[in-house]
């Protein structure tokens, strides 16, 4: 029945230019002087050396791609207003290289950035932001960002390890999968991403009846069958959880287990900030101009960076002003709401910085459930059980 | 013995609203890719049509002898014929055509390319496609007046109205409105456009001599989180009393005073309810639940839901055929 119906693909080409040039002309009646939007874009990705399941890397532009989608999008509401965006792009290959190009685009004027670096890198940048920089976030998960680390002109959109983890534990809780295995990493992030999780399971109510790190190193490719099941043994389990940030063994840990259950984390089923298979709340066109972009699929990374560059875009749309202490204070007013596709405005937490949102919690091929789930409450917002809430936190970036 | 009484009284005035032959509502399903017809005497899903990939926005011709269904995903726009319920024709839209209005003249039909930012008019009965509008990032909700001088257009990322004056096919005029704007409706005598915001939570009503928002509505259902008031679909009565907007997943369908911009009630519908209209008389209102994959049916003069009708998997558009 549906396929005899004639396909026919309208493909707007020429037309597209007349009537776009014809928009063009009508509008200055609404804009006088054009108002020019710089926004700089820093990364800087330390190489995590040779990963066991190097089957499906990650892309190298993560990040940077969503930060050009949302100038683009950023550009299309500014033709009606006469605002102009422009991204300034510096990938460097060391940290001094990030800082040094921090510096000098600051120097050249530029008031707002994107940085998606480690945090130790933001921390050193931060030391050289002048007293007018607005920095948004968007590649450090790390907690203490968040906790004591605080800095007035640093905004995060990246989720922290804590939201992520929160939300997992949530799941965990609502299944009743109470009591876990845990396996953590070797680095820094696995161990980080392992404290946040256990603070997690902790405010949850998730017991960890085993806790114990990843040492092997032979290649699981060909010994996972053998090594894994030995490794998780234990009485009994519901869920096995995997802090393995760089992707190195954790890919080969389902299926693997001494117990038939199911493996969380950062591998199996996870929580993450964005993932291809989230497509509600009008996601699934986010999704595809993402993908005639950058022609491949939207991550986490690229998300935080999208959501940062639509955030200046949105202050500048409600105010007409382009400066940072302007975009800042707009940022933290009431008036301020993010449409970002997760089916709910997301704002930014008045004392540390830090962009509210729901977790989709996701398998590579499947959304599984979005956090917060009903029956956690919090005064405020439910987005507010994931992270660290204003009395566990700190910072006080706003006074 | 009394509700025998009452059954009977109850089943003359049924007969008595609609006489030798049924009204019949259409809902396009998003996810199965079908269109389900209903019975509006009886209530149910008579016959469960097979259309384009997933339909969105529909339409009946001026004459209502045609329904016009948005396939987002063949990227083009069938024709339905009433009579026979069959796909008779296809019109060139544009890629991901999601809502459309068409201008009293039965002519042109306003398309939103949701993935393109672009509005595509074309004309439905030579299929000449006479402009594409550049407009803001996922172009949704398209309305034209009543009066036919305006064609409005939602872009949901840009948060504008976009107003298109019909017969340059040129923009006249940007409003800026809450976070994704989703819908417009337009009063009757044309002079007040109301506009949905979805991530606002907020309706915005719109003076359209001056082209200026005289008011903003917001909303607040006992017991729903704030976050999840969500306005989509807008429906008003031609009497001008009242408006209904539909608020998402908050569940709920505000009535509001049409004259005051005062809530008077929420009633509660099926989960994620998106779509709305009303049948000929104006007697019962028919929602569509997205997540619940069902119709409501609100009486308007008790102001209850009275019946849930199951249809397909996520529900979208309706439209009751008034002349059926």
């Amino acid at each position: 029945m549906l396929h005899y119906v004639f396909r026919l693909r309208f493909r707007p080409s020429l037309m597209v230019v007349t009537f776009l040039l014809a928009a063009l002309t009508v509008l200055p009646a609404t804009a006088a002087d054009p108002l020019n939007v710089r926004i700089g874009y820093l990364q800087w990705k330390p190489d995590t050396g040779p990963v066991l399941s190097n089957v499906l890397p990650e892309p190298k532009d993560a990040g940077l791609r969503g930060a050009e989608l949302a100038i683009a999008d950023n550009s299309t509401t500014g033709k009606f207003m006469g605002h102009n965006y422009e991204l300034t792009t510096q990938v460097t290959d060391s940290e001094q290289a990030a800082i040094t190009e921090f510096e000098a685009l600051q120097q050249q004027g530029v008031q707002v950035f994107v940085a998606n670096v480690p945090a130790s890198t933001l921390a050193a940048m931060m030391n050289k932001a002048s007293a007018d920089t607005l920095v948004f976030n968007a590649g450090a998960a790390d907690d203490t960002l968040r906790t004591r680390e605080c800095n007035s002109n640093l905004l995060h959109t990246i989720p922290s390890y804590a939201m992520l983890t929160d939300a997992l534990n949530q799941w965990l809780q609502l299944r009743r999968w109470n009591a876990v295995f845990l396996i953590t990493g070797p680095t820094a992030e696995d161990l980080a991403w392992a404290d946040a999780f256990r603070r997690s399971a902790k405010r949850f109510g998730v017991k960890i009846i085993e806790d114990k790190p990843w040492t092997f190193d032979a290649d699981l490719r060909r010994t996972a069958a053998k090594e894994l099941p030995l490794f998780t043994q234990a009485k009994d389990y519901d869920a096995v959880v995997v802090a393995d940030v760089r992707g190195d063994f954790g890919e080969y840990v389902p299926f693997n287990t001494w117990l038939p259950r199911p493996v969380v984390g950062t591998q199996g089923m996870s929580p993450v900030a964005w993932h291809r298979v989230v497509e509600s709340w009008g996601a699934a066109q986010l999704q595809s101009r993402f993908q005639e972009l950058a022609g491949r699929n939207m991550n986490s990374a690229d998300y935080a960076a999208w959501t940062a560059v639509r955030s200046v875009g949105t202050a500048v749309t409600q105010t007409g002003q382009a400066d940072a202490s302007s975009i800042r204070q707009f940022i933290f007013s009431d008036r301020f709401q993010l449409a970002a596709f997760k089916g709910r405005k997301l704002n930014y937490r008045q004392w540390n910085g830090q962009l509210r949102q729901p977790i989709p919690l996701i398998h590579p091929r499947g959304l599984v459930a979005t956090a917060p789930f009903e029956g956690f409450i919090h005064p405020r917002t439910e987005m507010d059980t994931l992270g660290f809430d204003e009395p566990e936190s700190n910072c006080r970036i706003n006074g | 013995m009394k509700s025998l009484l009452r059954k009977t009284v109850l089943a003359s005035l049924i007969g008595l609203s609609a006489p030798a032959m049924a009204s019949v509502a259409y809902v396009s399903n998003e996810k199965d890719n079908t269109l389900s017809v209903i019975d509006t005497a009886t209530m149910e899903v008579v016959e469960t049509i097979e259309i384009g990939a997933r339909p969105r926005g529909i339409l009946l011709s001026k004459d209502y002898t045609k329904l016009y269904i948005c396939a987002s995903d063949d990227d083009t726009v069938q024709v339905l014929d009433l009579a026979s319920r069959k796909i008779i024709d296809t019109l060139p839209s544009g890629e991901d055509p999601e809502q459309f209005a068409l201008h009293p003249n039965n002519k042109h039909l306003y398309i939103a390319n949701e993935d393109d930012a672009i509005v595509t008019v074309v004309d439905v009965s030579t299929k000449v496609v006479l402009a594409q509008i550049d407009v803001g990032i996922e172009p949704e909700g398209m309305a034209v007046s009543p009066d036919g001088k305006w064609a409005v257009n939602t872009s949901e990322t840009t948060s504008m109205l976009h107003w298109i004056n019909t017969e340059t096919f040129e923009i006249d005029k940007n409003i800026v409105v809450g976070q994704r704007p989703r819908h417009v409706e337009f009063s009757e005598d044309s002079k007040i456009a109301w506009a949905s915001a979805e991530i606002g939570g907020t309706v915005h009503i719109i003076d359209v001599d001056k082209l200026e928002q005289i008011h903003e509505m917001s909303f607040k259902v006992p017991g729903v989180n704030q976050d999840r008031v969500q306005p989509v679909g807008i429906e008003l009565t031609s009497d001008g009393k009242y408006a209904f907007v539909a608020l998402g997943p908050a569940n709920h369908v505000a009535v509001v005073d049409a004259k005051t911009y005062e809530v008077l009630d929420y009633l509660l519908v099926g989960s994620r309810v998106w779509q709305l209209d009303l049948n000929k008389d104006q007697t019962q209102l028919y929602t569509t639940n997205g997540v619940s994959g069902d119709v409501s049916v609100i009486d308007i003069e008790d102001m209850k839901v009275i019946k849930s009708i199951k249809v397909g998997r996520y529900p979208w558009g309706v439209v009751i055929d008034p002349n059926s």
